[in-house]
């Protein structure tokens, strides 16, 4: 039998609900793996009390009209604010910071009767393609091709490789520019982006709010749907929440999807893009096909600009949120010399607190918003993503039900392989995700092969806003066809 | 356009963080290599265009102007690095 550690959150319920298993079984089961897993650097933050607390609650609580996810074994990224709960967006600015309150998010979960094994590994404040970034060290990809220790992606690297090392059911991620979806794509799972506004932000440490979104990464589309359905909803605390009503995710898995019309926009056939990936993709394109879908060429003519976009708009958005990080009110505040002002305690608060890549960002955001400078960079910036969002916008008009595309321009590549490389070539990680944060869309990526090496590749889905159930309805006819099955052998 | 590194003191200087004199000249290539890259958005004929200020069309929420919170000073305050007598303590401001 499957240890327990392993189920999907669909086989959980089910046996949960039959009372073929505990919560208090399952947790344990999980922490066990926890504990065997600190190789991967996954876990950073352990509340196995926590944990086991949640775990008696919902076995209390069992029975047919629990939640979903009553006794699901999650992990938490290190951005939500949990309370009494070290929560420090992997940076060393906010070591020691125990949030007085919950996010929203983890708030609904544990509603909904989630169970908290711990905080996972992360970029520093979401801000990188390969979890290196993290004041914890890198979590490691469970997947490996040779005896390299290969990254899970980033930002939410920790949450991936804790997913695909069965350590936990699922987690949750955010995505800023493909934080979720690279990660699930290099470590071989599910991870969706919903509509901006879907999920509330409230409670997550902020990079860049446009952009920001929450979500499920999970062992199997149909897990994303029902944690996904948990994780969403109006919230009065984030004013740019949706007050939208949240379809049963998992009920639109009907598996039929038939005379929809699905897009392959051109643009995304990078120069030098590897055999493998290209070959998947017209794999993905296949599956659809057969299942019934139509497939049609079609243009987002700006999607070279997505990145240079992006990285005027968010490093704009973060030099602005992390201002906040001042050594006054929570957090690190540096030693400071005799005679020291405040202006010092600042300089030296941050400048000791902030890993290099964050110091990059927010001086790059300041420079673009500052005097004489916010016109040519800032605003064309914002010019242009009103241009991307409209590709979209028009394919959609067209009749166009949902778009794939590959998730990551390569499979995961080797820890410090990418350290003598410039930011620029890092950022072009999230070539095939980032347009999709810029236009507000739903994304999801799914596992679909692996490559000579024996690692996983992703395709990604693009939805129209707020057709999540549809989005993830393709996804699981994608899902199905692939038959993706395979798993890392256990090396940690 | 190229940052030089009489720009990189002033752009640390503005975002409140420190970077030592030796440091500048590197910080100011690194900062001109991701602005060079950003110049290719000058190739987009934005004539017309209005910057996005909300990626889904919606009105900002307004919520009844009531307190919905407070008296929770030993919370605000649980997490500071210096905390006396009930405010947050920063080194002197004024002379």
């Amino acid at each position: 039998m499957t240890e327990a550690n392993a189920l999907t959150i669909a086989a959980a319920r089910d046996a949960l609900r039959k009372g073929e298993l505990s919560a208090v079984d399952l947790t344990m089961a999980c922490l066990t793996a926890m504990d065997a897993g600190d190789g991967l650097n996954a876990f950073v933050h352990k509340t196995p009390e926590i944990a086991l607390d949640q775990a008696r609650a919902a076995d209390a609580r069992r029975g047919a009209d629990a939640p979903d996810l009553n006794g699901i074994p999650l992990g938490i990224k290190d951005l939500f604010c949990t309370k009494g709960v070290p929560s420090q967006a992997a940076s060393n600015i906010l070591r020691g910071f125990r949030p007085e309150y919950e996010s929203t998010v983890t708030a609904k979960l544990f509603d909904a009767g989630a169970v908290m094994l711990g905080k996972l590994n992360m970029d520093e404040f979401a801000m990188g393609s390969s979890n290196e970034s993290s004041c914890y060290g890198p979590a490691v990809n469970p997947w490996k091709s040779d005896d390299r220790e290969l990254t899970p992606g980033g930002s939410s690297g920790g949450s991936a490789a804790a997913v695909a090392a069965d350590l936990c059911l699922a987690a949750t991620g955010t995505d800023t520019g493909g934080s979720i979806r690279q990660p699930a794509a290099f470590t071989g799972i599910v991870g969706i982006k919903p509509t901006y506004g879907r999920v509330s932000r409230w409670g997550i440490v902020a990079f860049a709010s446009s952009l920001d979104q929450a979500g499920p990464m999970t062992k199997t589309v149909r897990d994303a749907a029902i944690m996904l359905g948990a994780m969403a909803g109006h919230d009065a605390k984030d004013s740019t929440s949706a007050d939208l009503a949240v379809p049963d995710f998992e009920a639109a898995l009907t598996g039929d999807i038939r005379g929809k019309k699905i897009g392959i926009p051109r643009e995304y056939r990078m120069d030098g893009m590897p055999a493998a990936i290209d070959k998947l993709w017209a794999d993905g394109c296949a599956m659809l096909k057969d299942a019934g879908a139509e497939i049609v060429d079609i243009s987002l003519p700006h999607t070279k600009y997505a990145l240079p976009t992006y990285y005027v708009i968010a490093p704009a958005e973060a030099s602005s949120n992390l201002a906040r990080y001042d050594g006054v009110r929570y957090g690190h505040r540096a030693k400071l010399a005799q005679g020291d002002g405040i202006t010092e305690m600042y300089e030296k608060t941050r400048a000791e607190g902030f890993g290099a890549e964050v110091q990059r960002r927010v001086m790059i955001g300041t420079y673009v918003l500052s005097a004489g400078f916010y016109d040519a960079y800032y605003n064309r910036a914002r010019k242009v993503r009103a241009l991307i969002k409209r590709d979209f916008e028009q394919a959609f008009a067209a009749g166009v039900d949902a778009i794939l595309t590959p998730a990551t321009p390569s499979a995961a590549f080797g820890l410090g392989e990418m350290a003598n490389a410039s930011p620029v070539e890092m950022y072009l990680n999230d070539v095939f995700t980032v347009t999709v944060n810029l236009a507000g869309l739903p994304g999801i990526a799914v596992p679909v092969g692996l490559d000579a090496d024996g690692l996983p590749l992703g395709l990604q889905l693009i939805g129209r806003p707020w057709d999540e159930a549809g989005l993830l309805n393709h996804a699981y006819v994608l899902e199905r066809a692939a038959g993706f099955v395979s798993k890392p052998a256990k090396w940690w | 356009m190229p940052i030089d590194t009489d720009t990189a003191r002033k752009v640390a200087k503005l975002a409140r963080i420190r970077v030592e004199e030796t440091d500048l000249a590197a910080l100011a290539q690194d900062l001109s290599g991701i602005i060079g890259f950003m110049e290719q958005l000058n190739e987009v004929d934005v004539t017309g265009v209005e910057p996005m200020t909300s990626v889904t069309p919606m009105r900002l929420a307004r919520r009844n102007d009531v307190v919905t919170d407070g008296n929770i000073q030993a919370a605000v305050l649980a997490n500071a690095p210096d905390a006396r007598e009930g405010f947050f303590a920063v080194p002197k401001v004024v002379e």
